[in-house]
């Protein structure tokens, strides 16, 4: 029998993905000698993992490693996206212990499962190989759709899990069809040289098979991150998933889809861009208006952060169809900045929340500002942040974005952009409206907040804000995470 | 002149609002006594800028340290000022205490919420009127918007919540076209050599006239909503009615001059071409704004709505002003913008005197009260002449000087119409004052009124001089501004003049100390009015 001889592997790129599975199989097997009551445990030693594999992420930051013969790296770009994903890790474990235990779902499983969908998400993003972004994304997915119905004792629970599994499978579906054909196309997953081949060619774009294949990726990744028109299972993912996970997956595997159609696109399409860009053009424009204007009407504040989402895709889009490395890097960076104000956000919702997933809708803020000063501030910086309006995150990272279409000369896009942008001022107002210039209802009671929730807080309040007044650092390291792609 | 008592005056406030966070939220008074104290210092700190300012046209007191370096942009910290912010930076700083103490009993509830909004607000103020960094304006003048918002919506009357979200979206609207208009200026400046947002460099890039256009429309569309000029002025009656006494004395007094500001310092020198091409439509919005907002507060029942209004068509006579691109027209627009902060803040005070006394605003719950209040009376008086441009009040030094300059520019017509708003506005204040000062006492609530205490003629005592002394002498005001003014007369001139045609156009300056005298500037006349008519024939 002949022997497979296995080439010498350079395991360090992958070494906080092995880290991190490690970690979260040990859990599921200590989870099993914990008792019912005492799961917070486990919470805190998947925080503790998240930062150790934080710290090993970071040492990677440098030149590029390569490693199984090409299919996973370990760049700039891959270390900043992994650093995004641990983040909102770190931030959703941090802010998932009093929910649980409050809906009664303090399953000790829930932690390995974000530990796995962090391993998915990087990667997506470290992958070169359409394969491999294909297994991180199945990963990252199956992941997700057991968090988005983790909480089985409620129907809207169950139904997001499920929504989110019938639809995301089809759109995996799409997304596998596109890299076949792309495959057909140029006879190799590898994304270097799926651009090496394609940029032999004479006119890419006359290529059916080709452009059918990119056409197809696309939508899957469209679906991933959540954009118009294949965002409808959103609202009702986002509403229904236990806050916590709506937080998470808002944030972490919204990135991720970015990571993947960035690497896909920039580096292995570049010569297909003229047409891409006129896709992704009308794409973010759809995404940005169904988006915010969706949001104006929603009283129920998880899903009016649903449709915000979509809307802060279709920002994120802008970078992308400007295509250039203004717009790579202000999709970082507003990915960074989004996972700090969002989580930031959903976490003041948990502690606004009553058992049962009661108290969620936007009245419920009500007086919040005079009761609980310091909570109201902290949700007004995620809030302006969100809105992009200066000294905050969200604002720099708006005008990252905007610049880039700007730059590549896309103005109307630019123009469309900010009108969405102040669009969406009027439902994040909503919402300080209600906190500062409503009197509280009778039964206003003071919410408790614990010492994890607080830290996470806390994070998310010091991430929103002090990238908003001294943004240099965080945009140095952005723009070198896409010099090389 | 390099030290850093710009930016010492600026971010005083923020330290104050340190401070104050360390107070316990009942000690109202101890509260309101270090706002005050704040300030008053920081007033007393701006002051060695007005003496240390040194009058010439250069820009003074520069600190320029790097901030963000990113990608293709570098913003930098980099502020100064130049005859025309420095009196606007004075204003700021001169009305602040004011506005405290106007409050002092007015807001009892969230007194520290309500006092941090107040210093926030200054230091957003203060940062956009110093900032010599387009992106650095930006920031600041977007910051501005959240503490007002707050204070409008938090503190304000019963349509409170309407009002503040008004301002708030109209103003975000206009300043996000800005900033698209502002990120594409700066590649183009990139495409010229230039490295980062600084404002002084961009004067001197001359774009051609469609992207100027487009950009003069971003920009004053930003500038237009904040003035406001009609018809985009609607947001500014709801804002003043339900604001409280400090918030509309601020509006008045400061933020709507954030609006003229921006034309003078962004607007038109930057896009010198398109303002020449736009100014026949900027200065028929400014005059009908003027004629509109005077019928409009003739029949107003409420006597902070009529100021309000009153608000909107002083500010159409400081556009007309500034559009008639001479020095006369300019400086006056600069020193009207003075006289409303002085004249219009002073009649939000005295409105909120008399809404705090008996909770109502309506002319009709008044009458007589001359007889019960007669100190409030003779200030009231005062103040209302201020605002109708009486000679001898600072109102008039600024109008005439305006309609002066507009009659001499292009804008002889604009003008003639512009002069009937100032009858218009005897009209509709002599009239608002006879019904509530004069007639007959009948009203039982108002035979009790107590006058003006103490403190509150302490509030009016500064406005009431400065009424007279800007009236009376108005030379040192000028004398600052004036070589800024004639800086900013030469970098507006339009593209097709001669250079024989320039000296003529600077001659037209008046040398400081003579502002009001209409005789000097006639033969200047016959010369500059076709020059500056030449883009609009071109159009």
């Amino acid at each position: 029998m002949d022997m497979i001889t296995i080439p010498a592997v350079n395991m360090t790129p992958i070494l906080p993905e092995i880290f991190l599975s490690v970690l979260a199989m040990a859990l599921l097997l200590i989870n099993v000698f914990i008792p019912s009551g005492q799961k917070s445990y486990l919470g805190y030693i998947s925080f503790v993992g998240v930062v150790a594999a934080g710290v090993l992420v970071g040492a990677g930051w440098g030149a590029p490693v390569e490693s199984f013969s090409g299919s996973v790296v370990q760049d700039n770009f891959a270390t900043f996206f992994k650093i995004i994903f641990l983040l909102s890790a770190g931030l959703a474990i941090l802010i998932s212990d009093q929910y649980m235990e409050r809906e009664g779902c303090n399953h000790g499983e829930l932690y390995p499962l974000i530990l796995f969908t962090v391993v998915g998400m990087m990667l997506m993003a470290a992958g070169t190989d359409l394969m491999t972004i294909f297994l991180g994304l199945e990963v990252m997915s199956v992941a997700l759709y057991v968090l988005a119905g983790f909480n089985r004792a409620n129907l809207k629970s169950n139904e997001a899990g499920l929504k989110y599994f019938l639809l995301g499978s089809f759109s995996t579906g799409f997304l596998l069809y596109g890299m076949a054909l792309t495959y057909g196309a140029t006879g190799t997953t590898r994304i270097a040289k799926i651009a090496a081949i394609v940029g032999q060619m004479t006119v890419p774009s006359a290529n059916i098979m080709l452009v059918a294949g990119m056409l197809l990726m696309l939508t899957g990744f469209a679906f991933k991150v959540a954009a118009a028109p294949f965002h409808m299972w959103t609202p009702d993912v986002y509403e229904g998933a236990p806050t916590p996970m709506t937080a998470f997956m808002s944030a972490g595997p919204k990135a991720a889809g970015f990571a993947a159609l960035l690497r896909i696109f920039l580096v292995a399409l570049p010569t297909l861009q003229v047409e891409w860009s006129q896709l992704l053009w009308v794409l973010a424009v759809l995404t940005m208006t169904v988006g915010n204007i969706t949001a104006l009407r929603q009283d129920n504040i998880k899903r009016m952060l649903a449709y915000s989402s979509i809307a802060h895709a279709g920002y994120a889009l802008v970078g992308f169809a400007a295509g250039n490395g203004t717009g790579a890097a202000g999709i970082l960076f507003y990915m960074l900045s989004y996972t700090f104000m969002n989580i930031g956000a959903f976490a003041v919702i948990i502690l606004i929340g009553k058992k049962g997933e009661a108290n969620g809708t936007v009245m419920d803020f009500a007086g919040l500002g005079f009761k609980q000063p310091a909570l109201a501030v902290a949700m007004s910086v995620f809030l302006f942040s969100l809105a992009g309006i200066p000294p905050t995150a969200g604002f720099i990272g708006k005008f990252y974005l905007f610049s880039s279409a700007v730059q590549k000369g896309y103005i109307w896009l630019a123009v469309i952009g900010v009108l969405n942008s102040a669009a969406s001022v009027y439902y994040y107002l909503r919402v300080m409206v209600y906190m500062y210039m409503k009197e509280p209802t009778e039964d206003f009671e003071w919410t408790r907040i614990t010492p994890p929730i607080a830290l996470s807080l806390l994070i998310s309040v010091a991430g929103t804000l002090i990238p908003g007044i001294v943004p240099s650092v965080i945009l140095q390291f952005a723009e070198q995470a896409v010099k090389l792609i | 002149m390099s030290n850093h008592l710009l930016s010492l005056t600026t971010f005083l406030p923020i330290l104050g609002v340190l401070l104050l966070l360390f107070i316990p939220k009942d000690s109202k008074g101890v509260l309101r006594g270090v706002a005050l104290a704040v300030t008053v210092v920081t007033f007393l700190v701006s002051l060695p800028i007005l003496t240390g300012f040194q009058t010439n046209a250069e820009f003074q007191f520069l600190e320029n340290v790097p901030w963000i370096a990113a990608g293709p942009f570098v913003m930098r910290y980099n502020v100064g000022i130049d005859g025309i912010s420095l009196w606007l930076v004075i204003l700021t700083t001169f009305i602040m205490p004011l506005a405290v103490l106007s409050t002092w009993t007015a807001v009892e509830e969230k007194v520290k919420e309500y006092m941090i909004c107040l210093l926030l607000l200054e230091t957003g103020m203060l940062g956009a009127f110093i900032s010599l960094d387009l992106f650095l304006f930006y920031i600041f003048w977007e910051v501005m918007l959240i503490p007002m918002y707050f204070i409008i919506g938090i503190w304000g009357g019963k349509n409170k919540i309407y009002a503040a979200v008004k301002f708030f979206i109209y103003t975000m609207v206009g300043s996000l076209l800005m900033l698209v208009a502002l990120i594409f200026l700066y590649f183009k400046g990139l495409d010229a050599g230039f490295s980062n947002f600084g404002l002084l460099q961009f004067f001197d890039l001359r774009l051609d006239p469609a992207t100027q256009t487009w950009l003069f429309l971003a920009f004053a569309l930003a500038f237009a909503i904040k003035v406001p000029m009609f018809p985009l002025h609607t947001w500014l009656p709801d804002a003043h009615t339900e604001a409280p006494t400090a918030g509309s004395v601020i509006l008045a007094a400061i933020l709507l001059k954030m609006g003229t500001y921006g034309y003078v310092r962004f607007a038109l020198p930057l896009f010198p071409d398109a303002a020449h091409r736009f100014t026949p439509l900027i200065a028929t919005l400014a005059v009908i704004g003027i004629i509109y907002a005077a019928l409009v507060a003739m029949v107003q029942e409420d006597v902070k709505k009529l100021v309000a209004y009153s608000s909107v068509a002083h500010l159409g006579f400081v556009m007309l002003g500034v559009f008639a691109f001479n020095t006369q027209g300019i400086t006056g627009g600069m020193l009207q913008m003075l006289n409303h902060g002085v004249s219009t803040g002073a009649l939000f005070l005295i409105v909120g005197f008399i809404y705090e006394r008996r909770h109502t605003r309506l002319i009709t719950d008044f009458g007589g009260l001359s007889k019960q209040m007669p100190i409030f009376a003779t200030i009231f008086m005062i103040v209302t002449l201020s605002s109708i441009g009486l000679p001898g009040t600072n109102g008039f030094v600024g109008e005439f000087l305006i309609l002066l300059g507009s009659f001499e520019s292009s804008l002889r017509w604009w003008a003639v119409v512009a002069s009937s708003g100032v009858i218009l506005s005897a009209v509709y204040m002599l009239w608002m004052f006879q019904r509530v000062m004069f007639g007959e006492l009948d009203n039982p609530k108002n035979q009790t009124l107590s006058d003006l205490n103490a403190r509150e003629i302490a509030i009016m005592l500064p406005l009431l001089a400065l009424i007279f002394i800007m009236g009376v002498y108005p030379n040192p005001f000028i004398e600052k501004m004036d070589p800024a003014v004639q800086k900013l007369v030469a970098q507006t001139k339009p593209l097709g003049m001669s250079a024989r045609q320039m000296p003529a156009m600077q001659m037209q300056g008046l040398p400081a100390g003579h502002p009001a005298i209409p005789g000097m500037a006639v033969p200047a006349v016959e010369q500059a009015t076709p020059a500056v008519a030449d883009p609009n024939e071109v159009k």
